[in-house]
């Protein structure tokens, strides 16, 4: 298949790790910050190319993840009204909340259903004239866009029962966050590629300068990955700190413009609770004034949720790059994709989840 | 912003929701929680020697004749689909449950349940590809049942089906039957059925339509039995994909199991629809395939033996029976690396990004 075989290719990725153990002389500690980058390395077993110096940690680009408990807590709320449809993606019903999760409100009589698009959930609002249509959008600059679109279709054409419970996440304010952090290891970051395609590499030339650290844009095949690799590897051990863009084929410096300012249009930069890390300042997108009739948590009057996580698990760690998933007690013992202590096990793109279903053999010897 | 630093050592997660006083949809997947509903509530309430072995038939002995029984649901959406129906899929998945244990389906049983408002023309529709199926099948349709349920209570229509064969002295075909050194054969390339349901379902276009490969596989069994090569399995991977197949061959027989991920055929639209969709064709179902584990001996002379039926023009080695790490199925990748090929838990879900 054009444009997926060659950058699996077995020969190209072999000729790349070559380069990556000619190249290295000292340990270093990398981050990608995508789920999709951390699925990747973990389903083609990257890790068995690198050389022992170079160290892979997971960051926090899982949107499932990091949507705090107390949104899910709410669509479930939500869901439970018998006049609410409530709609999202897949991987987001099986998120466990404080005590429950969408399928098992599912399951209990709400309206839950599963589209692929978020514009398949404007179409039910629409030959759902008595219902009302929750829409839960989620997602990092990615999947923002589409979700603004929705919001803005919805208000164009005047449809009054459809609303949007959202927890969108930006990248930029998180890896900002991690460097700050007094016990930061990580010493050279892959950008999440699909993003970067919307909002274009230039947002990260401030980091770069700012913390004296290499970026580079990463695509999500295995043989963008050990490219990118590659390319962090090269910089640290000429001592430089330079943002590259190994996904060309995709990214620009500027992005799409028309979805940046289909955001811009819709959407504020607010502060937003990530799941496992807290409240980061500017790090979210709200519904702007203008679109408050289509705001779920103005519109359904939602009390703010206080939520109480008991001491089990460690994803903060393990979003903060600080600890593998195989560090933790519980994983694939008492925490497993059946039964996740945390969001990290449950989605597939959650580092925990990866390690689980593709890396067990190899770390559980 | 140290605030935030130090509430991330304080981060922790909500206790599981291991237990659930619910049917879930995944109950269904014929994933891990399928095994769960079978394991806590089925297998203890109806234990017995023939079921345990949780094969897709149960083989009974009858005045010293061996008899072949099997039992299956369907309630596929939409009712209609490219390559087959509810009716056609009914007469192959019964035919294929039969031939999985090395019998020569005969009889069949159809039960229909249909929902109030259903159009005749669409029963009519399946009725005919049931019979058409069937005769195809050389399998008489001896007995049956109809029921009507009100409108909202089932999915325009459901099908239940019963089949008798009749299996020769000797042959024992099981999951557990798997040995070390035993090679996995694939009759051809997988996910077919899934995408091409998918696709109807939700509505997506693709340049080339995928498919079902919904077939009766019971001749393809009998060219294979006629070489009299050893086999110890057979299994047509169909609900949870060829994962969830191997897995449970895996786990039956505490074999483990090593694939060579390049050897799994795929068609190129069925690729490119699970790249788009974000699904693994490991886990996708097949309606047309079995799975062989057979002695290593026998593995090349049974290949070619597909190979000749028009049912296993794509068949594959794909895999070798191992004696290490019981249970696991680890799959070598196009990269040359390893990796687990899991059970999944309940449904596959679509990607979000």
């Amino acid at each position: 298949m054009k444009y997926i075989d060659e950058y699996r290719d077995e020969r190209i990725a072999h000729g790349l790790a070559a380069e990556i153990r000619q190249l290295v002389t000292r340990p270093c500690v990398l981050m990608e910050i995508c789920g999709g980058q951390t699925h990747t390395i973990m389903r083609y077993g990257l890790d068995e190319f690198l050389p022992k110096e170079v160290e892979l940690v997971h960051g926090p680009g899982c949107p499932v993840c990091v949507t705090p408990l107390e949104t899910i807590d709410k669509a479930i709320e939500l869901a439970a009204c018998p006049d609410v449809t409530l709609v999202s993606y897949g991987d987001m019903l099986r998120v466990p909340g404080s005590s429950s999760d969408l399928f098992r409100a599912k399951a209990n009589g709400s309206d839950v259903r599963v589209v692929y698009s978020p514009l398949e959930a404007l179409k039910i609002a629409r030959s759902n004239p008595n219902r009302k249509i929750v829409f839960l959008a989620i997602g990092f600059e990615t999947t923002a866009p589409a979700n603004a679109m929705t919001v803005w279709q919805a208000h164009r054409e005047g449809l009054t029962n459809f609303f949007m419970l959202a927890s969108h996440v930006l990248v930029p304010p998180a890896i900002r966050l991690l460097l700050r952090s007094p016990d930061n290891r990580v010493q050279g970051f892959i950008a999440p590629g699909h993003v970067c395609t919307v909002m274009g590499c230039q947002q990260y030339e401030e980091l770069v300068s700012e913390f004296h650290v290499p970026i580079v844009v990463g695509g999500f095949e295995p043989v963008d990955l050990l490219e990118a690799i590659l390319m962090l590897v090269r910089q640290l051990e000429q001592g430089q700190a330079r943002l590259e863009n190994q996904y060309v084929r995709s990214v620009t410096r500027l992005g799409n413009v028309p979805a940046q300012e289909m955001l811009e249009k819709v959407f504020e930069i607010a502060d937003q609770k990530w799941r496992g890390i807290g409240t980061i300042p500017f790090s979210g997108l709200r519904l702007r004034g203008e679109f408050a009739a289509h705001d779920a948590e103005k519109i359904f009057g939602m009390a703010e949720i206080h939520t109480e996580e008991p001491a089990e698990c460690i994803s903060a760690q393990v979003l903060k790059g600080l600890k593998k998933p195989t560090d933790c007690p519980a994983f694939a013992a008492r925490c497993t994709p059946e039964n996740p202590l945390g969001a990290p096990m449950v989605s597939a793109e959650g580092a925990c989840a990866a390690y689980y279903r593709y890396r067990r053999h190899k770390v559980l010897v | 912003m140290s605030d935030q630093v130090a509430a991330l050592a304080g981060f922790s997660c909500p206790v599981p929701l291991g237990s659930t006083e619910r049917v879930l949809l995944g109950h269904g997947s014929g994933g891990k929680l399928s095994a769960d509903l079978l394991q806590k509530f089925f297998l203890p309430a109806f234990d017995n020697p023939i079921l345990s072995l949780l094969d897709d038939q149960a083989i009974l002995t009858v005045n010293g004749s061996r008899l072949a029984f099997t039992t299956d649901s369907f309630v596929v959406k939409p009712l209609v689909f490219a390559g087959g129906d509810i009716g056609s899929l009914a007469v192959h998945g019964t035919v294929n449950d039969l031939a999985m244990g090395g019998a020569t389906p005969l009889f069949l049983s159809a039960a229909f349940i249909l929902e109030e408002g259903l159009p005749l023309e669409t029963l009519r529709h399946v009725v005919d590809s049931f019979r058409k199926a069937a005769s195809a099948a050389r399998v008489h349709v001896v007995t049956g049942d109809t029921k009507v349920v009100e409108k909202g209570c089932c999915d325009g229509m459901f099908i239940n089906t019963s089949g008798i064969g009749i299996v020769e002295n000797g042959l024992k075909l099981s999951a557990d039957q798997a040995r070390p050194g035993d090679r996995v054969l694939l009759s051809g390339s997988i996910a077919e059925h899934g995408i091409a349901i998918l696709a109807q379902r939700e509505g997506l276009a693709f340049e080339s339509p995928v498919q079902s490969d919904s077939a009766a596989l019971h001749t393809l069994v009998a060219a294979m039995l006629e070489t009299g090569a050893e086999i110890r399995c057979l299994r047509d991977p169909t609900r949870g994909g060829l994962s969830s197949t191997l897995n449970e061959i895996a786990a039956r027989s505490r074999v483990g199991m090593t694939l060579e991920e390049r050897a799994i055929p795929i068609r190129e639209e069925v690729r490119g629809a699970c790249e788009m969709l974000g699904l693994d064709p490991l886990y996708v179902a097949n309606e047309g395939k079995l799975v062989a584990i057979v002695a290593a001996n026998a593995a090349e002379r049974l290949l070619q033996a597909m190979r000749r039926h028009p049912l296993g023009q794509n068949a594959q080695i794909i895999g070798t029976v191992l004696a290490e790490d019981p249970g696991l199925v680890v799959m070598s990748t196009t990269l040359g690396t390893t990796r687990i090929v899991d059970m999944l838990a309940g449904d596959q879900l679509p990607r979000i990004c």
